[in-house]
């Protein structure tokens, strides 16, 4: 659902237009060919980071821990199991704003 | 040093003549105190000081060593940097709260004896629900009600677990506590609501996000902190805190995830930082208790340097909701930077404070071979950074432009952040002199090539999972809403309880009048058929009547003469 080009979130967008105030600068993030690029340099350095692990040393008691990029693999899936976890809450959790206040 | 003056009573004391004083005299004499509390806490010898005869009892209102120690001066710390945050504020009730609030809470973390930990206990909870008034809406009146009860409910099941303590041991000291022992429990529960445990958490959440700009940022440093001191002071190595605090890690980060005001997404936060120093205290070796205490002196400095950048949000916008906000780095580039140091140090980003603190709980769940809540922990740590490290820097300065343009904010604003950022940065860049201040000496270090990568590549690869749910649109987007939480039990259905309760009464009360009035209407027109205008009473006069019942008497007289 990425808007081409941008490559910024979606659905707010489609909500919410950006709306910079007219005749002001145009900020070094607002071009979105710069936020490509600051992201692909992200990626680049989370790849460097996950092939360098074979050359640390690993004094854990945990197994686990000695496997080739545990640290990085279990970091990525914990965070989207919350994600999708807590989007799913929504649908149990979620009420109006004023919810309390009726 | 001021004879053995509690670093807290000088607070106290100057809580009392600040409405006597107005103006740049006001703000100077506020200034003035944490630097005098601070002179007279450094000058006090290590020992049992302060001691106050009461009735029968000998009352220790000083006990310094380094574990006090500690506490003290990041509370004291963390006072002058609220009340450099709060110079504009104008208003004498959140002047007097704040300092008699700190100095309820530093007195606490003094208190040698349990019923001084108690005075301290009651004072912390009074003084800081009028932080929460402070912001005088129908919400925070309602947040701090709910805040209040649940304190004064805290400091009663204090009172009864010390009464029922000192009857087994006839002692009221305030060092180690035995769970099993009478009483035990109960001041476990009653440290347990203050900490924020699991489904004793509703308050924590509940009221910090409705307090005021500057009363968030007091309210964020002492509360639960005291807390974790009394049961680092009482409870070091009792089990049972080991799952309570790797549960409090963990399920507050989901509600963080969905959450849309950012001032509570820092609550939940808050609540899940203070689950790590709970699992230390539980694990309870040197090396967790000297985390567990590290990471709340980190916490106190981190967390504050959030709150700080939210409230400067909300001063300068008017709304901290993430769904209104976004391309505040435009306007307020500062605070922005500020923000991105305390998430870093949540985060535990290597130089970061929160780095040289949390690893040591980390490393003690790691050696004492609790893999299930190591596991826990990591998880949490890496939600941490999400909710925390990302999501708050993220919705607030970044995501898509919201069209707000702001001011910067205010000087005095921006140099407590300043400084409170410099505070995080130079505990994990200088780690070694900062343990030079932990109870315990032990030879921990925590830069190792192999914890480097590892944080690294869990905080990289975890912005990894951010970057590509963002961009693929799955990324839940910040909602105007509620989500319900164990408040839910006391807000709704608690309170349909009591309504229904009102209801039965009501119509009991109805039914009653109902059929009270039916039997006297009756009665009356029983009396109204004989007695009446046609009634066989009625018709006569009363002197009829008269003669008719004295015939009558008369009549059963002479009967009853003859038998």
């Amino acid at each position: 659902m990425t808007t081409p080009g941008t490559g910024k979130m979606t659905q707010a967008d489609h909500e919410q237009p950006h709306s910079k105030p007219e005749g002001e600068r145009d900020y070094w993030l607002d071009k979105p060919s710069n936020v490509d690029r600051l992201v692909k340099r992200f990626y680049a350095v989370c790849a460097v980071l996950l092939a360098i692990d074979f050359l640390v040393p690993k004094h854990s008691p945990f197994r686990i821990e000695h496997y080739w990029g545990f640290y990085g693999i279990f970091g990525f899936i914990a965070c989207v199991a919350l994600v999708l976890i807590a989007k799913e809450l929504r649908r149990v959790l979620m009420r109006s704003e004023d919810y309390y206040d009726r | 040093m001021i004879g053995e003056l509690s670093p807290g009573l000088v607070l106290v004391l100057g809580a009392i003549v600040v409405p006597l004083v107005r103006g740049h005299v006001r703000a100077v004499l506020m200034l003035a105190l944490p630097v005098v509390a601070f002179w007279q806490l450094i000058a006090l010898p290590m020992g049992q000081l302060g001691a106050v005869r009461a009735f029968d009892l000998t009352l220790v209102t000083l006990r310094v060593d380094r574990l006090s120690l500690l506490f003290g001066y990041v509370f004291l710390i963390a006072t002058a940097l609220c009340v450099v945050y709060s110079l504009h504020v104008r208003d004498t009730l959140q002047h007097v709260a704040g300092l008699i609030y700190a100095g309820g809470a530093l007195g606490a973390v003094f208190a040698g004896d349990l019923v001084s930990l108690f005075i301290c206990w009651e004072i912390i909870a009074i003084a800081s629900v009028f932080l929460i008034w402070a912001a005088r809406t129908d919400r925070s009146f309602g947040a701090g009600m709910r805040y209040l009860i649940m304190h004064v409910g805290s400091g009663l099941l204090l009172l009864a677990g010390i009464l029922l303590h000192y009857r087994h041991t006839g002692s009221l000291a305030f060092g180690a506590l035995d769970i099993k022992s009478p009483g035990g429990v109960l001041i476990l529960l009653a440290f347990g609501i203050k900490c924020a445990f699991p489904m004793l958490h509703g308050w924590l959440k509940d009221a910090y996000p409705e307090s005021t700009v500057t009363g968030t940022v007091f309210l964020s440093a002492f509360t639960t902190k005291v807390a974790v001191y009394a049961l680092a002071r009482a409870f070091a190595g009792t089990e049972i805190l080991i799952p309570i605090g790797a549960a409090m890690t963990a399920f507050p980060i989901f509600y963080a995830v969905i959450e849309n005001d950012l001032r509570r997404v820092l609550a939940y936060s808050l609540n899940n930082q203070l689950g790590f120093m709970v699992v230390g205290i539980g694990i309870g070796t040197e090396l967790a208790v000297n985390g567990a205490v590290a990471h709340a002196f980190a916490d106190i400095l981190f967390k504050g340097l959030l709150f700080m950048s939210m409230g400067a949000v909300l001063y300068r916008v008017g709304t901290v909701k993430g769904s209104e906000l976004g391309g505040l780095y435009k306007s307020m580039p500062l605070t922005t930077g500020f923000c991105m140091v305390g998430a870093a140090s949540i985060s535990a980003f290597p130089l970061f404070s929160g780095f040289v603190t949390k690893s040591m709980v980390m490393t003690a769940a790691m050696e004492q071979g609790h893999f299930w809540v190591w596991l826990i922990l990591l998880f949490a740590s890496a939600g941490v950074f999400h909710h925390a490290g990302i999501k708050i820097p993220y919705f607030a300065f970044f995501a898509h432009d919201s069209g707000k343009r702001c001011e910067e904010a205010p000087r005095h604003m921006l140099l407590a952040m300043a400084v409170s950022a410099a505070l995080c940065i130079a505990i994990g860049t200088f780690p070694d002199l900062f343990y030079k201040l932990l109870p315990f000496k032990t030879g921990y270090r925590p830069y190792s090539l192999d914890h480097v990568v590892a944080q690294a590549q869990l905080l990289f690869w975890s912005a990894l999972a951010f970057t590509l749910l963002m961009r693929t649109g799955i990324y839940p987007p910040e909602l105007k809403s509620t989500n319900l939480d164990v408040d839910w039990l006391y807000r709704s259905v608690g309170r349909r309880l009591v309504d229904a309760f009102y209801a039965f009464g009501d119509q009991a009360w109805t039914g009653l009048a109902r059929g009270t009035t039916a039997m006297a209407s009756w009665l009356a027109g029983y009396a109204n058929r004989h007695h009446g205008q046609d009634g066989i009473f009625g018709r006569s006069w009363p002197t009829g009547t008269m003669a008719f019942w004295t015939t009558v008497m008369l009549g059963a007289y002479l009967i009853l003469a003859y038998i």
